[in-house]
């Protein structure tokens, strides 16, 4: 950032456009993570700038995804997995032992890589996640399944089947679906682990259209292995090696003049 | 970009090496279609003349190719980074060149019409002018072929000297034109040369950024001091 400022060509371009990063939502600091003895995250240091993009990119195995469930605390799902350091939102560690994980993915939603409807009605499908946390009457439940269906793309396309089964749904739709089920329970921050590796094109580029809506009211991570993708959709980029963060910025400065050496040979498919 | 690992896709690795080729190639022609210009107007060159004339079409050629090439890549290969800034300064430099050798030709059609005169005054200032602007030429080439920032800067620099002639050179042929109303037409056709030659400085700077933007990643720091002062020049004839 300093090479930036200080060349007055480069600040006057950054100042004109609209790519200034915001304040952080989320704040990693010193973050290890360990499969049993296993060390996949090494000091990782990270801001989720508030209501924009990060895109986490980096080969198989670089600890971006790992860095994406600390996020949740999804990994204390598996024993022997575990995360030290600190990663604050709103003034707490997530990583504290006393957090309350129901509350916490709440707040901090996520979806996987391929679709994971429930084997239930569109509208359960929604309503299924929202009544864990809050107790809404029959008309503010349909409200919200609305609203969450339209935020998702995807209430036109379903608002006259929602009794009908989310598994006739397409690959792309259930995706979407997903979104929805994640944005019904209100979170600040969404996390999407390769949201589109399963889908085609067409459905891609929705789901790409949908994140750029989203993020007008959310925090997103997104891990994805298209750079391109990357590209589009992210304000700012982190590029993880060896369970290193081996460079973060905007998504312009790390796409056409990124600092590093492995950032530059990764981008450029020159990883050998 | 030498210091770099190959790239996973050789055929990527090769078209790069073409897209370098094609526009080190180009700017081998404008090079030569510029000194013939050049040896056209100081030796008062007929033949000369009519070979950097004809090299036009060539460069011309080479400048479409460079277009439909630097396209096509970036419609198949996506670059990023390095790739991307190369492929795009390419693109931005073989523009360049091709109105070098517009400028070329242009010296090149006037130097016939100055033929057509017995000896001009004075052909020292273009002689020395059409040396600097040839040597610039020739090392911005060699800094685009080597992707050579310190000598790319260099060029940049040096710009300023190219300019401060064609200023002496402007005043000069305004006053032998205020002296004898015949060499009107000679020197006119000499101060467009001039300012031809002045222009072709230009460009090589304009090369030199996009050598600089390439390998470095930033815009030049600086904006270049404009040195063509000519525009804001009163020669009155002394009483």
């Amino acid at each position: 950032m300093n090479e930036t400022e200080q060349n007055p060509v480069m600040a006057a371009m950054q100042a004109r456009s609209s790519e200034a990063l915001r304040a952080p939502r989320i704040s990693i600091r010193g973050v290890d993570f360990f499969y049993g003895t296993n060390k996949a995250l090494k000091s990782i240091d990270l801001d989720l700038p508030d209501r924009q993009v990060t895109g986490m990119i980096g080969p198989s195995g670089c600890g971006k995804s790992t860095l994406l469930r600390v996020l949740n605390r999804m990994y204390d799902l598996y024993p022997g997995q575990r995360a030290v350091g600190q990663v604050m939102m709103d003034g707490a560690n997530i990583l504290d032992p006393g957090m309350d994980l129901n509350q916490l993915r709440s707040r901090v939603g996520m979806v996987f890589q391929k679709p994971t409807p429930f084997p239930m009605t569109i509208y359960e499908n929604i309503a299924f996640g929202v009544k864990l946390h809050e107790r809404l009457a029959k008309a503010a439940m349909d409200e919200r399944v609305e609203w969450s269906l339209t935020r998702a793309a995807l209430w036109g396309e379903v608002k006259d089947r929602l009794n009908s089964s989310a598994m006739g749904l397409s690959g792309g739709q259930q995706q979407r679906l997903c979104i929805a089920r994640t944005i019904a329970v209100r979170p600040e921050v969404i996390l999407l682990d390769e949201p589109t590796s399963a889908l085609d094109p067409i459905s891609t580029l929705k789901i790409e259209e949908l994140i750029d809506e989203l993020k007008q009211d959310f925090t997103i991570a997104i891990v994805t292995h298209n750079m391109q993708q990357a590209a589009r959709c992210a304000d700012q980029v982190a590029f993880f090696y060896l369970g290193e963060l081996v460079e973060v910025g905007t998504a312009t400065q790390m796409f056409t003049a990124p600092r590093e050496r492995r950032t530059q040979e990764y981008i450029t498919g020159r990883f050998g | 970009m030498t210091d770099m690992a190959e790239h996973i896709v050789k055929s990527f690795e090769a078209e790069l090496a073409r897209l370098r080729t094609l526009v080190t190639d180009m700017g081998g022609m404008v090079e030569r279609q510029v000194a013939l210009a050049c040896d056209a107007v100081l030796e008062r060159d007929a033949e000369s003349a009519g070979l950097a004339v004809e090299a036009d079409p060539q460069v011309d050629a080479l400048d479409r190719e460079a277009e439909q090439f630097v396209i096509r890549l970036l419609a198949l290969r996506q670059p990023m980074a390095q790739d991307l800034r190369h492929i795009v300064a390419s693109l931005k430099i073989a523009g360049e060149l091709e109105r070098i050798g517009d400028y070329a030709k242009n010296v090149a059609k006037r130097s016939l019409v100055l033929n057509q005169f017995s000896g001009p005054s004075s052909l020292t200032g273009i002689a020395h002018m059409s040396r600097l602007v040839q040597e610039n030429l020739k090392a911005i080439i060699d800094a685009v072929g080597e992707n050579d920032v310190e000598k790319a800067v260099e060029v940049w620099n040096a710009d300023e000297a190219v300019d401060e002639i064609y200023n002496a050179l402007f005043r000069e042929l305004i006053t032998y034109m205020m002296e004898d109303p015949r060499s009107i037409t000679p020197c006119t056709h000499l101060l467009f040369i001039a300012k031809n030659l002045e222009r072709i400085g230009d460009h090589a700077t304009n090369i030199a950024e996009m050598v600089y933007y390439a390998v470095k990643g930033e815009p030049m720091p600086e904006e270049r001091p404009k040195g063509d002062s000519s525009a804001y020049a009163v020669v009155r004839p002394s009483e």
